[in-house]
């Protein structure tokens, strides 16, 4: 037995395989190139004071000097960020999976989730920093709300959404409630789950930063107020750049640990890249 | 271009359980009745399967043919009625083994994962190697670690009908389960099915009437609305059956006849009203 075929690549005509594997090494660098070539032309264009747009080599200048405290408060943000994510995470999979089991529990907690989405997240920061202090503590649990919802339903829609066949063989061959979710139900739900996971790490970000800027002593966003309040936009700027990075480096990591764990999810797009 | 299936392989045949031996019962079906949207797919309807042996369900799509056989391995529920009775006075349920026309493979579970699933969904010890037995049987020893992913559609059939194998179930419900394959590599796995569950009582739903003739012992129609069924065609010789073999051929054309495909005088196709 020879192994199945490789498939028929959907293009016709191809850039040889080094001249592709160049190419995808060489896009961020084109991208972030590209993208600074215009912040600077802007600037030069628009002749903006460097209190209002900074060029990027003043922030360049802002990232080299003041690295020290850039870091320091850096390492709050990303800690408050991953605690959250993982929090938020196990808490929106804890709900997810009482909802799809049991009927009762899905319609008592289904309009509560709705009612908690309907306030504005940055309404209730304030009220978060009033209870759990100025401390990471508020932040993390800002982080974690913002992030439940999304996680909830999607490994909710992944529970409820088992393939039927699946189903009608596991009751001819004669099965327990959970032994059908540890062995078919849950694995079958995980895809889900992780998209619900890819889009809450974008998000997380944005609940520890708005943490911050409602009442805080640390992080990235409580040195964005107190640099804006000063004037030191080359500094908002430096503060902005690194979140991003982190962000950006954060996604790429549990994308690619995500894909790694589970192997067998369709990924039609990955293969065509 | 197939490159699964480069030959059969050469397996013992079973021995057909005997009269004293309690795995050997006829199974009827009587007073079964269906609705769907309120109309009645069909209404008292009788089935007999003959212990040990083939019965092919043939019939147009959606005659009520799967919903037939997914009423004897208790898979519907309110829509159907009817009693289920065996010739050895103890209940169907629970004898039963299932097979579908998607494979119905586990994604994340190799093929040897899959094919003791019943086991572990059970809760009871995988026999593992009566499963690399039967994988081997099936002409998938190679591929008994990989994916479903990696798999053909013909190979994958065969790994579900493995699974089948496993449950080691008495009767054997079949709902289409090749149709989905080439001609060629259906011929193939027709021609195994008939060896490994010589012995079985077997129901094959069908839509193609060949296959029926190719491994049926008896051959029963469903047409109509409400459908009825058909007298049993019994066809001569062993099986698998010779396809060009004249009197499988004019079987052929009479069932094409019955189920209104051709004209009786020509033999052409009429064209649908």
């Amino acid at each position: 037995m020879t192994p199945p075929p490789t498939k028929p690549a959907r293009h016709i005509s191809r850039k040889p395989l080094a001249e592709r594997k160049l190419l995808k090494l060489a896009r961020p660098i084109i991208i972030i190139v590209a993208l600074i070539a215009t912040w600077q032309i802007v600037v030069m264009v628009t002749g903006a004071p460097k209190y209002m747009l900074p060029a990027p080599y003043d922030v360049w200048l802002a990232l080299t000097n003041r690295h020290a405290v850039l870091l320091d408060h850096a390492g709050y943000t990303i800690a408050e960020t991953v605690i959250g994510l993982f929090a938020g995470a196990l808490l929106g999979a804890l709900a997810a999976l009482p909802m799809a089991l049991f009927s009762p529990i899905r319609f008592w907690l289904m309009p509560i989730l709705l009612v908690s989405q309907a306030i504005p997240f940055f309404a209730i920061a304030p009220l978060l920093v009033l209870w759990l202090g100025f401390g990471m503590a508020s932040k993390i649990a800002m982080a974690a709300l913002i992030i439940f919802f999304p996680v909830t339903v999607a490994f909710f829609d992944g529970l409820s959404r088992t393939e039927p066949g699946w189903l009608d063989l596991a009751h001819t061959m004669g099965t327990h409630r959970w032994r059908l979710l540890t062995h078919i139900r849950l694995p079958a739900a995980l895809p889900a789950f992780a998209s619900g996971f890819r889009v809450a790490t974008a998000v997380a970000p944005i609940g520890a930063i708005i943490g911050e800027w409602v009442g805080s002593s640390h992080g990235l966003g409580y040195l964005m107020l107190q640099a804006n309040a000063r004037v030191q936009i080359d500094m908002v700027f430096a503060c902005l750049l690194i979140l991003c990075a982190f962000s950006i480096t954060q996604y790429f990591i549990v994308d690619q640990l995500l894909r790694r764990l589970l192997p067998w999810q369709p990924d039609s797009l990955a293969r065509h890249d | 271009m197939t490159y699964t299936d480069a030959k059969t392989p050469n397996i013992k045949h079973i021995p057909a359980p005997t009269d004293s031996n309690p795995t050997s019962f006829d199974v009827h079906l009587r007073g079964a009745s269906v609705e769907f949207n309120g109309t009645s797919l069909f209404h008292d309807l009788s089935l007999d399967l003959s212990a040990n042996s083939f019965t092919c369900l043939l019939g147009p799509s959606g005659v009520g043919k799967s919903t037939l056989l997914r009423f004897l391995a208790g898979l519907v529920g309110d829509a159907a009625s009817g009693t289920i009775t065996c010739s050895d006075k103890l209940p169907l349920a629970g004898r039963v083994a299932y097979m579908a026309q998607q494979d119905l493979l586990l994604p994340w579970r190799s093929v040897r994962e899959n094919v003791v699933l019943g086991a572990v969904l059970r809760g009871e010890k995988p026999d593992f190697s009566r499963a690399d037995h039967l994988i081997a049987e099936v002409g998938l020893g190679k591929a008994a670690h990989m994916r479903p992913a990696q798999l053909s559609g013909g190979m994958k059939q065969r790994a579900a009908l493995a699974r089948t194998l496993m449950e080691d179930r008495p009767v054997v419900l079949m709902d289409e389960p090749f149709s989905a394959l080439d001609p060629l590599n259906r011929m193939r796995i027709q021609d195994l099915a008939a060896r490994v569950l010589h012995g079985k009582t077997v129901l094959l739903v069908t839509h193609d009437p060949l296959e029926a003739l190719r491994v049926g012992h008896k051959v029963v129609v469903l047409q109509g609305t409400p459908a009825i069924l058909s007298d049993a065609v019994i066809p001569q010789g062993t099986i698998p059956r010779d396809i060009t073999d004249p009197a499988i051929l004019s079987h052929q054309a009479r069932l094409l006849h019955q189920l209104g495909a051709i004209s009786p005088q020509t033999g052409a196709t009429e064209a649908p009203q």
